[in-house]
């Protein structure tokens, strides 16, 4: 493939910053994990890139790590909210106060 | 051909990631996030990435996202109230740092890949297929290996206690 | 893989059987469950023995992990804040709900990660450590299911934690985009020979890496999530978050700075000075307002994150030395804190004001003791330890030139003074509001006796520790 290595880094960082700015700007905490989501992808894909680029496997093991723990983390978070929406008794997640500042 | 499909995958891409973060209605970020996963896969396949391309479909597009979207389901998750307005902005000088250093960002991390000019020394073959990671994981990543399994008992353990009702 | 690979993570190894031996016992014995303590007590004296008994040092699973006298130092370290959050948290817990394997097993899959941590030779295992630390903290925050303040603080240090893995995460891919490897000593010979496809890229990850490690040590401005979690979570947990991951996180940087990065010191010095002296006043200014302890102790967290991170920037021997000595006096200080804060504690997040404390020493003269001099060892009195420590790092910064950081650093250190006598004041010149016994569990006797050996014992004679301190920074070299 031809592409050039800045056009598929400037498309992860372009989808890092738009994970940075979901988790930051978005009141819904299920959003905002999705978002955590968005970055370790667009981690996931400068790493697969640079493994392409330098021809050595390095790159590609570490996506396997960095997946493992989007998953360990990712079935964590969900138990934590479904706890916390067990104790508010609402259906309204965005209910949480004092999640942002 | 496989330029034109690399470009086509990366606007799916970032427009369905756009979408998740802009929409009001979790439910539907879930399938646009899923959905953009699948064009990652297809980018990691077009970089000779097939082992991780498959775990992407399968963990990420598949367990990850399928756990959200039951969690979004069970919890019956509604859009957020068009008056609550979409993002919050109570700190503007906030705003304007993260967008300033997200700004910096995009300029220097390509910036300096387009300045790279020499070229990395010695390709190995096939690099992308599941022998070659798999050899990689279960020798010189054997104890990060070890540590990820780690990781996912510690998350087991807390599901399970987090979640569980009666224990 | 040999031998000699596993019995290099034996510490490692005995931790993980007793955490699976917990969970084991969980599921088969009924309740009440008050013998856990004493086995994850013995795991974790078994693994002291271990790191003691096999001083290994070298590289082993394929260049993942280095041993030296300066993962010794931080093994032990580590041992000692889990065995004193043991022992705060056995009567704790009882008081306020029933002990639970699960609980001791996490913070020892906590400890296991943050011995990782520090042995990492590989951002692999850099990063794994780091996750095998966070995550179990991040349940262990939430571990009263009941509470929605517990779990309100669970949820947002997940959430942000999670977020600065994202960081972190691609600070580590953009290096390895210039190098071509996760290895350190393959990073600092492509840096040293100039040998990275693009300096820029370089330091654009570890600029990215720096903002990760922030995060976890609660260096400002990526403090704000720091009081709201302690507060939130269960107090005993609390002594454990604000010292283990800033023990873990420290020790790791300063081995990243100084074995990976210590030739670009010139590109990111000043970052890192600006941070240090924002950390420290933004800590000590609002910690003056606090009335809740937890807060008041949280703020004083980020406070010395400041001070700790002089000592990653002056990146001599003396100020690794510095930093060592600091880490160890700050870690068990403050975790003894926490824990006698816990003690005073009533149900409900009762009696976490600083009103509450007064006329203690009245109430009981050892617990008061102990919560006096761990105070005024934080805020630095001659001759407590805290003063010996802030000397060693303020020393070797003056010596490396940092002159206007330590006048900053002395000044902030002036007004901690402060808010650390509060409730010493309160304690010993104020009466009693109320007739509320307060006891001291027999449990956590050992746990003040260490604090007076670290607290007054190292401020008058601190040449016990300097002796293994400099031995562990020089390792480093």
């Amino acid at each position: 493939m031809v592409v050039p290595l800045h056009h598929i880094i400037a498309i992860a960082s372009l989808l890092f910053s738009i994970g940075v700015l979901g988790v930051l700007f978005r009141r819904n905490a299920i959003i905002v994990f999705m978002s955590i989501e968005i970055m370790l992808n667009a981690v996931n894909l400068a790493f697969v890139a640079f493994s392409n680029y330098h021809g050595n496997v390095h790159g590609q093991v570490f996506v396997f790590f960095t997946m493992t723990l989007a998953a360990a983390e990712v079935a964590v978070g969900l138990a934590i909210i479904i706890s916390l929406f067990r104790n508010l008794q609402t259906s309204d997640i965005t209910e949480i106060h004092n999640l942002k500042n | 051909m496989t330029t034109a499909l690399f470009y086509l995958f990366a606007a799916l891409l970032i427009g369905s990631a756009l979408f998740v973060v802009l929409n009001r209605n979790p439910m539907y970020s879930v399938v646009a996030l899923v959905f953009g996963f699948a064009n990652l896969a297809g980018i990691y396949f077009l970089l000779e990435a097939y082992f991780i391309g498959a775990l992407q479909v399968l963990v990420y597009a598949g367990a990850i996202m399928v756990l959200f979207l039951f969690v979004v389901m069970l919890l019956d998750v509604k859009p957020d109230k068009p008056r609550r307005g979409l993002v919050h902005l109570d700190r503007w000088w906030f705003a304007i740092l993260v967008v300033l250093f997200l700004g910096l960002l995009l300029g220097i991390v390509p910036g300096a890949v387009r300045l790279i000019t020499s070229v990395p020394a010695g390709h190995e073959a096939d690099i992308g297929n599941v022998e070659r990671v798999g050899q990689a994981l279960f020798t010189s990543y054997l104890l990060p290996f070890e540590v990820a399994a780690l990781l996912l008992t510690v998350a087991l353990i807390g599901t399970v206690f987090l979640a569980k009702r009666k224990i | 893989m040999t031998w000699l690979d596993i019995n290099s993570t034996l510490p490692e190894l005995i931790i993980l059987a007793t955490a699976l031996l917990l969970l084991m016992l969980e599921v088969l014995s009924t309740p009440p469950r008050n013998s856990f303590i004493w086995v994850a007590l013995a795991g974790m004296g078994l693994s002291l023995a271990s790191v003691l008994g096999t001083p290994l040092s070298g590289n082993y699973y394929g260049n993942m992990i280095a041993l030296s006298t300066f993962t010794r130092f931080i093994d032990v370290i580590t041992i000692a804040l889990v065995m004193c959050t043991f022992l705060f948290s056995a009567p704790y817990l009882r008081r306020t709900l029933e002990e639970r394997g699960e609980y001791y097993a996490l913070i020892l899959f906590a400890a296991v990660g943050m011995m990782l941590m520090a042995k990492a030779h590989d951002l692999t295992m850099t990063f794994l450590g780091l996750e095998l630390l966070s995550v179990p903290l991040y349940i262990l925050a939430g571990f009263y299911r009941n509470r929605i303040s517990s779990n309100e603080a669970s949820i947002k240090y997940l959430l942000l934690g999670a977020f600065s893995t994202g960081f972190f995460l691609f600070g580590i891919a953009l290096i390895y985009g210039s190098i071509g490897s996760t290895n350190y000593d393959i990073i600092q010979q492509a840096i040293v020979n100039g040998q990275e496809l693009s300096r820029g890229l370089t330091l654009a990850g570890f600029a990215l890496l720096l903002i990760g490690f922030a995060f976890k040590v609660a260096l400002a401005p990526f403090h704000m999530y720091a009081p709201d979690v302690y507060q939130g979570a269960p107090t005993a947990i609390t002594a454990f978050l604000s010292t283990g991951p800033k023990v873990a996180a420290f020790a790791a940087l300063l081995k990243l700075v100084i074995v990976v990065f210590a030739v670009t010191t010139r590109h990111w010095w000043g970052v890192m000075w600006l941070l240090s002296v924002l950390t420290m006043t933004v800590g000590n200014v609002t910690a003056l307002v606090q009335d809740n302890l937890k807060r008041m102790l949280a703020f004083s967290g980020v406070a010395h994150a400041g001070y700790l991170a002089i000592g990653i920037l002056v990146g001599t021997s003396d100020g690794a030395f510095g930093l060592l000595f600091y880490l160890a006096i700050y870690s068990v200080t403050t975790l003894v804190a926490f824990g006698l804060v816990a003690l005073v504690e009533r149900e409900q997040e009762d009696g976490l004001e600083v009103s509450s404390y007064r006329g203690l020493a009245q109430k009981n003269p050892f617990i008061a003791a102990a919560f006096a001099l761990a105070l005024l060892s934080l805020a630095g009195f001659p001759p407590t330890a805290g003063f010996t420590a802030k000397f060693f790092v303020f020393n070797s910064a003056v010596e490396a030139g940092y002159i206007w950081l330590v006048i900053i650093a002395v000044i902030n250190s002036l007004i901690s003074v402060y808010y650390y006598l509060r409730p010493v004041v309160a304690m010993y010149m104020r009466e009693p509001e109320d007739d509320r016994r307060v006891t001291l569990p027999p449990i956590t006797v050992p746990a003040l006796v260490l604090l007076v050996l670290v607290a007054l014992g190292l401020g008058i004679m601190p040449f016990t520790l300097v002796q293994s301190g400099v031995s562990a920074a020089a390792s480093l070299f």
